[in-house]
């Protein structure tokens, strides 16, 4: 092992992580016969974790190296169809992994626009920017920019907005890793964020690029096989056919006519009655502020007072998290009990079929949001950047392909697993008496997953008596499928490689962009090779600790952040990169003045539609990019013919860029 | 860094960037259509249902990814091939 990335390594990468993959499946196996001789889950989650970290771990360090080009780009030496894997697990975060199956349970249809949007961003990737990223051909993406448009303001903006995009991501992904460290291993957050955290600096820390890649490679394999198994025994057991992706048609004829029969339900009426009683109530607290916020708070101080002396230590503990989690002021409270509202009123009325397009948001929306997603991917400098690592610019264009093919695999079967979950929620679990339902639902109860309410006290399970979080869906699927806890094992560590992997790019682009574009090429550029390393692994350290403290706050404007990132990502960066290649005439100024305005009015549009109530035609916060992308675009097309061309130097570069002659030269570096 | 620009028809060039732009249009056209337009008339394509998918649903779940993944291939294939026809293919190590 001590070559990996070595010549003889890359001779024979198939073989290499084909014997792996057997290896791997040969573990599982192992586990499922341990299972049944009475290995207990805890034991089973603490081998699955320790041997794949361990796996990583053992690539990670038998990567190590010195050379700049190996740290920085692996030496692009990463073959066309491997750095698609390596993308593939690299775009693929915990909230892909997790979260992205529950989002199609519960929007339906109108929930495709992250599917679409999250593939369709390669297309724009593929014919704008992979290919002559390659030709160009150094190390980062604020590297492009510095050199395309000349001098440092240029690579000022690109540090800043790649720093920005990346770490707020990064933080999603350290608080996802530790979540699944806490639900399946049963340590505290904090601790599983520091050992997540431990593998993710052992992967980057000494191989740079050339380990994050091989390591991506092995934490993809994991990933889709634990992602495929439960949708693929679910749909044996439902349809008699393993194959979810063709096979779930039939379950969304079943779900459609169960919603019909639901709403024609009187019982179900019901209960929307009642929690139409349950919104008025809450309005009128609502419109008594200041008042009821006190008379509440008295109720709950009287409640806890009133408790017997022998009472168990689990009621009293529960009014004292209510009086804890109580608003503090009128406005507090009248944000958080407005939440509550809408939340009561959408289960006061008829269901929404889950086929019918947009049922939940507006076909203008669905559109903007399927596009800035697009743009958002293809502007992502942690993806960009694995571009680099390919050997040639034939290479390069085959490995988008490669990548989306991979990541495709994972999206195409989502949906397949939402209607899965779904048809076993509606047409299983809806009906059933309270006491009779699964264990599973208990199980993930226990983690404030699942949660029911028998509002109208019937005893029997109405639909809008039960909430079931979004993550809950992937996670609990084993379970639903009746299957033993070796593969909930499975799919544990398979988001636990989703949300590694991913924090890997992203560390290694903070990073990067600091010490390389930073120190190296702004601060220092006498710098020896030594030197430039032990600052990039120094800061690699340093900002993983920063990440992994930030995310012990538990701050929930972090998956809001996320979504930010990505319309930041669209509009800052892309116009620029895309008319870098594109446009001759494009030049420095024109550059800056559309990174600028693409990046304030995205910024200005998501603070103003979020907090301010600012709206233009309806469009939603999460869409801000809307505005931002083509503003940048007009602007750089604008201004650059109002300044002087750039001179011919940079117009050769970027004739040179476009054309594939000439880029193994780039092979000559140390 | 154009040392490679040196010794080629700037003619050539022209007419290979062209190539490359009227590919990249195709491209993007076939990507607008499978997915804004079948968002578009999503509502319509619904009333076609193949093997219980609505097609409307089923673009969106399944047939623009499918779509795109044969995009960006064909993309690679016909570039990398057109490298070769117009004299700019990268040296072979």
């Amino acid at each position: 092992m001590a070559s990996v990335g070595g010549k003889s390594f890359l001779d024979n990468l198939g073989k290499i992580y084909l014997m792996y993959t057997g290896g791997f499946i040969f573990f599982v196996i192992a586990l499922a016969i341990a299972e049944q001789m009475g290995m207990s889950n805890k034991m089973i989650g603490y081998t699955y974790m320790f041997i794949t970290i361990g796996l990583y771990a053992v690539i990670g360090i038998s990567s190590r190296t010195a050379k700049i080009s190996e740290y920085y780009v692996a030496g692009r030496s990463v073959p066309a169809l491997f750095n698609g894997m390596a993308t593939g697990s690299d775009w693929m975060s915990a909230a892909s992994f997790i979260g992205m199956a529950g989002t199609i349970y519960g929007l339906g249809y109108d929930g495709l626009a992250y599917i679409m949007g999250w593939t369709g961003g390669y297309v724009l990737l593929a014919v704008f920017l992979g290919p002559y990223l390659r030709k160009f051909g150094q190390y980062t993406i604020p590297d492009f920019l510095g050199a395309r448009y000349g001098g440092h303001a240029a690579r000022w903006i690109g540090i800043l907005a790649a720093i920005t995009a990346s770490f707020t991501y990064l933080i999603a992904q350290v608080t996802g890793v530790g979540i699944i460290m806490g639900r399946f291993l049963g340590l505290d957050f904090a601790t599983g964020v520091f050992v997540g955290l431990g593998g993710i600096l052992v992967c980057s820390m000494l191989g740079g690029m050339k380990a994050v890649t091989w390591t991506q490679v092995a934490q993809y394999i994991i990933l889709i096989i634990a992602y495929l198994v439960p949708p693929v025994v679910m749909s044996q057991k439902v349809t008699g056919v393993p194959i979810p992706e063709i096979m779930y048609g039939q379950v969304l004829q079943k779900i459609d006519a169960k919603e019909k029969a639901i709403n024609a339900d009187p019982k179900e009426q019901q209960v929307m009655a009642l929690w139409k009683e349950e919104a008025a109530k809450m309005d009128a607290k609502i419109k008594g502020l200041p008042a009821t916020l006190d008379e509440g708070k008295k109720a709950l101080d009287d409640k806890l007072a009133a408790l017997p002396a022998d009472a168990p230590a689990k009621d009293r503990e529960a009014i004292q998290k209510s009086i804890k989690d109580y608003p503090q002021t009128p406005e507090a409270a009248k944000e958080k009990w407005t939440e509550t509202k809408k939340k009561y009123e959408a289960s006061s009325k008829p269901l929404k079929p889950y086929l019918q397009p947009f049922a939940r948001l507006d076909m203008k929306n669905m559109l903007a949001l399927t596009f800035c997603l697009m743009v958002g991917t293809a502007g992502l400098p942690h993806i960009l950047m694995r571009y680099y690592t390919v050997p040639s610019v034939k290479e390069a264009r085959i490995s988008v392909g490669w990548s989306l093919f991979f990541i495709f695999l994972l999206y195409f079967t989502a949906p397949a697993y939402a209607a899965f979950a779904r048809n076993e929620v509606l047409n299983n679990i809806i009906g059933l008496p309270i006491a009779q339902l699964p264990a599973w639902m208990a199980n993930w109860g226990k983690v404030g997953l699942v949660t029911f309410k028998d509002i109208n006290a019937d005893g029997i399970l109405q639909f809008y008596e039960l909430t079931i979080g979004a993550d809950a869906i992937v996670l609990a699927m084993p379970e639903i499928a009746g299957l033993p806890y070796v593969i909930s094992g499975l799919v544990a560590a398979g988001g636990l490689a989703a949300a590694l992997s991913t924090a890997d790019g992203l560390l290694l682009t903070i990073s990067n962009a600091l010490s390389h574009d930073l120190y190296y090429k702004i601060v220092n550029p006498q710098a020896s090779i030594l030197r430039r390393l032990t600052i990039s692994r120094t800061l690699l350290v340093i900002v993983a600790l920063i990440a992994a403290y930030v995310a012990t706050f538990k701050l929930t404007i972090i998956v809001e952040l996320v979504a930010w990132a990505f319309s930041i990502a669209a509009a800052s960066f892309f116009p620029a990169l895309v008319m870098g290649i594109w446009d001759k005439r494009a030049n420095k100024a024109g550059a800056l003045a559309g990174m600028w305005a693409g990046f304030s009015i995205c910024l200005f549009y998501m603070i103003g539609s979020r907090f301010y109530g600012v709206s233009w035609w309806g469009i939603k916060t999460i869409s801000s990019g809307l505005f931002g992308i083509p503003l940048g675009f007009i602007v750089i097309y604008v201004v650059s013919r109002m300044t002087a061309p750039p001179s011919q130097e940079l117009q050769e570069f970027v004739e040179s860029v476009r054309i594939p002659k000439g880029a193994s030269r780039a092979h000559a570096e140390h | 860094m154009a040392k490679e620009l040196k010794n080629l028809d700037r003619d050539r060039l022209r007419q290979y960037w062209n190539y490359n732009k009227k590919l990249t249009g195709m491209t993007l056209a076939i990507w607008f259509v499978v997915t804004y337009v079948a968002i578009f008339f999503s509502p319509q394509l619904d009333s076609i249902v193949i093997l219980g998918f609505p097609l409307g649903y089923y673009m969106g779940a399944q047939g623009s990814l499918i779509i795109f993944v044969i995009l960006i291939f064909n993309y690679a294939f016909k570039m990398n091939k057109a490298d070769i026809d117009y004299g700019v293919e990268e040296e072979e190590e």
